[in-house]
């Protein structure tokens, strides 16, 4: 079976159907990552190309191993080191990295929408490694990923996701992915970070932590994207910290086999304690892990969905 | 995957035990024991048959076979030209193969693409002291140079007719099925 789409560009659009069949093939990627070897010939002589419009370490690592566990070949376009700082357009660009015979383009961007333009522009693959404050599909992919290994089970799962709403694709992906999957999430953060009618996502929104954290079975940590922040939407980092950072108390107000996740980079002391980044409930680094196996995944079925 | 029942049976449940127990017969005598062999299907209807061969083996020489199933779907060597991809398994060999003899065991042989597939396959998860071969039909039109160490039955077939091997496993009777165009 594969995607019958030629893209992955948001978790909205994606059925349940689509989204189990990428679960289901990533567990079988995940032994592939287990072994000795970790590689398997299935996309010999395909190209993938990684364009990245801002900064990342962990999904531009995580789409170049991916690749390269299927015998992909990788090019990483970075802004700083790129014809980009020329003035040349996105889909300029993107033409260009399609005369070469690109079969996949991951396209990180600060833009909503903007692998949907080159997706309609291009008959390479796109993937939506995040837009602007829009989707980041493979991050909720990975979580759900996570999230059954450990839970099994989605419907009635009570997860909360707390911070900064209005800027986290992150947020978005899994709101939309999870509601779908029948889970009741839980949205909190300071009042000028929640985007006003997000209700009608399916959300109930809470603006005291403790409140939120109440008996979930998952706590989604968002990172604060100070780089995001044009203008002051909180007093301070320390009142953030005080207000919403998960500590351990806060961590008994939710049940005790309670999960807690974060898509990176942690900022210690500040939304999330050091002692619950490394206590037992944390899965972090296995988010990490099943990244690699979720993307090799989406590959994979994309290069059959012609 | 649609299954037509009409066809021309051509071996049943008997047949196939038959079959069975003398490939695990010839299995002991080739390796001279069972000392460091080990099974290993290749899913989806290999892994059926390697558990078989895996009791016949024991209830010869009292001792327990490792098996293991192995998905040949992400070394194939038609994903390029295919519409839509196979559905993907998981390979699950809960022993480490080097040294070991590995029989590798598929219901039926015809190209020799899922064999070559298969031992791509084993090859990425160590060095085995030996492959061999057991198939339960061998109905010709080899596309590669394979040949089977341990055959249940050569079965003369056409190009383009079909075989099936329904196995009680999946919840059919046992029967090997010619299906003609």
């Amino acid at each position: 079976m594969s995607l019958k789409r030629k893209d992955l560009l948001g978790m909205r659009d994606l059925s349940v159907e689509e989204v189990t069949l990428i679960l289901e093939t990533a567990d079988s990627f995940k032994e592939v990552s287990g072994r000795d070897i970790k590689k398997v010939p299935t996309l010999r002589g395909k190209t993938v190309v990684n364009l990245f419009f801002e900064p990342s370490t962990r999904t531009r690592t995580s789409f170049e191993l991916a690749a390269k566990r299927l015998s992909a070949d990788v090019i990483n376009f970075t802004t700083s080191t790129s014809s980009m700082v020329k003035g040349e357009t996105l889909l300029d660009t993107a033409n260009n990295i399609q005369a070469m015979r690109a079969d996949f383009i991951v396209l990180r961007h600060p833009a909503a929408g903007a692998p949907h333009i080159l997706a309609r522009a291009l008959q390479a693959a796109v993937i939506n490694a995040g837009d602007g404050g829009h989707e980041h599909p493979t991050q909720a992919l990975l979580d759900l990923f996570t999230l059954r290994e450990k839970k099994r089970e989605f419907r009635g799962l009570r997860v909360a996701i707390i911070g900064d709403i209005s800027h986290s694709r992150v947020a978005r992906s899994n709101i939309f992915a999870l509601t779908k999957l029948g889970a009741e999430v839980r949205i909190a953060g300071p009042p000028t970070m929640i985007p006003r009618d997000i209700e009608h996502l399916g959300v109930s929104v809470f603006y005291n932590l403790d409140e939120a954290l109440a008996g979930v079975d998952v706590i989604m940590m968002l990172r604060l994207q100070l780089e995001r922040q044009g203008i002051a939407l909180f007093p301070g980092i320390r009142e953030y910290a005080t207000c919403y950072g998960l500590t351990p108390e806060r961590l008994r107000m939710a049940s005790p086999d309670v999960l807690v996740m974060h898509p990176g980079p942690i900022n210690r002391g500040v939304e999330i304690s050091a002692e619950v980044a490394d206590s037992v409930s944390s899965v972090i680094l296995d988010q990490v892990t099943n990244g690699v196996a979720v993307r090799m995944a989406v590959l994979y079925l994309l290069s059959g969905g012609k | 995957m649609e299954v037509k029942k009409s066809g021309r049976s051509v071996m049943e449940a008997q047949e196939i035990m038959r079959a069975l127990s003398r490939v695990a017969h010839e299995i002991i005598e080739k390796n001279r024991g069972v000392k460091d062999l080990a099974l290993v299907g290749i899913r989806t209807g290999g892994v059926h048959l390697a558990k078989r061969l895996a009791v016949r083996l024991k209830e010869i020489e009292g001792q327990d076979l490792p098996v293991g199933e192995l998905d040949i779907t992400l070394y194939r060597d038609d994903l390029n030209c295919r519409k839509g991809h196979p559905t993907l398994r998981k390979t699950e060999i809960p022993f480490d193969i080097t040294d070991l003899t590995i029989i590798l065991v598929d219901d039926v042989l015809f190209t020799g693409r899922t064999t070559r597939a298969a031992m791509d396959g084993l090859i990425d998860l160590g060095r085995p002291s030996e492959v061999q071969l057991a198939v339960l039909v061998d109905r010709g039109h080899r596309q590669l140079p394979i040949k089977a160490t341990y055959v249940g039955k050569n079965l003369p077939t056409a190009l383009n007719e079909q075989v099936e091997v329904f196995l009680e496993e999946t919840g059919e009777p046992d029967r090997v099925v010619i299906i003609s165009p």
